[in-house]
């Protein structure tokens, strides 16, 4: 034995050569990793451009938009798009533009920390759920069963009634429609991470269950967690669109997409075109931008993860 | 399989007494009382005084505790019984019966496009895939998956005013009754909720069909000198099919939610427009209990997907 090693250590193994380098910085890898996405999929970047526009929009919204979002100009009522109203103005003569623009705020607000929200929680639920096991998996899974028995739309309207409307409670109810989807795959994920050498090894020397959990197990699962939340983004600007159009989601006199397109066809026998055009033409942009990249990261990140989403 | 059916039927059970937990608490312990939301209403609706909430809570039985609330409630429902409308009298369950055949005739019709559209376009799209019409496709698919479908329905009703100047009827007509009135107000909503289904489906079948495509038996069929036509439909088509019921069975529960905001884009009178009306009206025993018909469908038609499941592919009885 010490001979074998012996002659090992007088010489650097083959693979320790030149060839390989020593490991980069953060910063350099994922700048590396960003070029390799960028050429492997040409689509995702530019939904994922897209995406940061939209976030830029949202951020610059009081210097972008020409005029204030409750700003009624009766001068303008129903005015077709012109250089005054590049996209129109509304019933009582609100710039369509500027509440667009202004409706990227509220949209992107929702969605985004709807999704972090319910996709966390999914997040923690799916890997204790996954790892714990037997009794404890048992019941969380007739939990979720239970959410997951309601269409996401009637779950969230049921919630909405319950806690009213308004801007935090919209929040709430979409994120509590998306805690289903995420907690399922990543118990999947886990459950096959589970039956590893290394999560068997740390558990044989008797590794603690949440270290492992914390450790060895929630790591491997961020790449799918990122993967979810992207297209559950998609689910949730089309949650909240749906709600707001009903009525029941963002209360009106503050502009959002779903709002927007509200009372539109109610409000005269000629509905105008472009009330129900522009606020619409805005959601499936992102929606399918949201879609674009969730099944671009889900490649690059995790190829595998393709079978557990169907 | 009866085992299996046994088994899975026994598994839906505490789903479902779930579903009425979830519902009952969300409908009485979160705001403190359902009739509290129609006290708070300020918003020029009917406001009940203290006198006439007391009896009204005395009539619904509301200042009783809540486990026996409950038990009350899973007793009338059990017997058939879900009672009334708290502004209009009106028995529940007869609205239900009334316009509850028009949104399943519309999920139905859409689930009906999405095969018609969307089956063929997949397995043609995986058949010649990375040509040109698979291309295409594939842009048309990934639109039409994003696109709202309340959205699509504002765009028909845009256009059918706009262009043809004919609205639909909003009355509500039966298909037995009147089945030409029935349809000019059916078949545009389900094709609006359609579309997206039907990408939905195509995109499932393509990816279904190219992992079929690989297996051995494909290469074994092929070997063995079979047309390609027959090829196709016989061993690709077939074992392609599986997913694709799958996602049909939960397409038509996830329609039910849909319907309800293309429900509202068309004026539609059907059950979500019944939902919106309640919610708005802060109609509590009919929120309650719609809400219910709905969890209670969506549990059957995932049953039902389950067993079919089950039936098509015989590995997984054994599970």
């Amino acid at each position: 034995m010490s001979e074998f090693s012996s002659t090992i250590s007088n010489k650097p193994p083959l693979w320790a050569t030149d060839a390989t380098p020593a490991t980069p910085g953060l910063l350099k890898r994922g700048w590396r990793a960003l070029l390799r996405f960028m050429h492997n999929s040409p689509v995702g970047t530019i939904a994922a451009l897209i995406w940061i526009l939209l976030i830029l929009i949202a951020i610059f919204a009081p210097s972008l938009a020409p005029y204030a979002p409750q700003e009624a100009d009766y001068g303008a009522i129903r005015q077709a798009p012109s250089a005054q109203h590049l996209l129109g103005a509304d019933d009582i003569g609100r710039d369509v533009l500027s509440r667009i623009i202004f409706g990227a705020r509220i949209t992107l607000l929702v969605s985004i920390v709807s999704v972090l929200i319910g996709d966390l929680i999914g997040f923690f639920w799916g890997v204790t759920s996954g790892y714990l096991g037997q009794r404890f998996d048992l019941i969380s899974q007739r939990v979720l069963d239970v959410l997951m028995s309601f269409p996401a739309l009637i779950l969230a309207l049921l919630l909405l009634v319950a806690i009213g409307a308004g801007l935090t409670t919209v929040i709430i109810a979409i994120a509590v429609t998306r805690i289903p989807s995420s907690a399922r795959v990543i118990r999947s994920v886990v459950l096959s991470i589970k039956e590893t050498a290394y999560v068997e090894a740390a558990r044989s020397v008797g590794v603690r269950p949440w270290r492992i959990m914390l450790v060895h197990i929630a790591p491997q699962c961020i790449a799918p967690l990122i993967v979810i939340a992207t297209l559950n983004l998609g689910a949730a600007i089309f949650a909240e669109s749906a709600l707001s159009f009903l009525g029941l989601g963002i209360p009106p006199p503050a502009p959002s997409w779903g709002n927007m397109l509200g009372g539109v066809l109610a409000a005269s026998f000629r509905p105008s075109w472009w009330l129900v055009i522009f606020p619409g033409l805005a959601i499936t942009i992102s929606i399918m931008a949201a879609n674009l990249l969730g099944d671009a990261l889900r490649d690059f990140l995790d190829p595998r993860l393709r079978s557990r989403l169907n | 399989m009866t085992r299996y059916i046994l088994r899975r039927l026994l598994i839906a059970i505490p789903t479902l007494i779930g579903i009425t937990i979830l519902i009952f608490l969300a409908m009485r312990v979160l705001p403190g009382d359902p009739l509290a939301m129609t006290m708070s209403e300020a918003s020029g609706k009917y406001v009940l005084s203290e006198a006439e909430l007391a009896q009204a809570r005395a009539s619904l039985g509301l200042d009783k505790p809540y486990y026996q609330q409950y038990l009350a409630w899973m007793k009338e429902v059990l017997s058939g019984n879900l009672g009334h409308s708290f502004w209009t009298k009106e028995p529940i369950s007869a609205l239900i019966l009334r316009r509850g055949p028009i949104t399943a005739e519309i999920a139905l019709m859409a689930v009906l496009f999405s095969w018609l559209v969307g089956v063929p376009l997949g397995m043609v799209s995986a058949f010649w895939r990375n040509s040109l019409l698979d291309y295409l496709s594939r842009m048309a698919i990934t639109l039409f998956i994003a696109v709202p479908s309340f959205w699509v329905g504002l765009l028909i009703v845009l256009f059918t005013v706009l262009v043809l100047t004919w609205r639909p009827p909003l009355s509500i007509v039966q298909l037995w009754e009147d089945p030409l009135t029935n349809l000019s107000m059916t078949v545009l909503p389900a094709l609006a909720l359609g579309l997206g289904l039907a990408a939905g489906q195509a995109r499932m079948t393509r990816s279904s069909a190219l992992e079929v495509l690989y297996e051995d038996y494909i290469r074994t069929a092929r070997a063995k000198g079979l047309a390609e036509k027959m090829v196709m439909w016989r061993h690709v088509f077939k074992n392609a099919m599986l997913p694709v019921i799958t996602t049909s069975g939960l397409a038509l529960g996830g329609l039910l939610g849909g319907a309800v905001s293309v429900e509202r884009a068309f004026g539609v009178p059907g059950l979500g427009t019944l939902l919106v009306q309640a919610l708005n009206d802060r109609d509590w025993m009919m929120i309650q209990n719609l809400v219910l018909i709905y969890g209670v469908i969506f549990a059957a038609i995932n049953l039902l997907v389950d067993l079919s499941y089950a039936w098509f592919d015989p590995r997984i009885r054994y599970e």
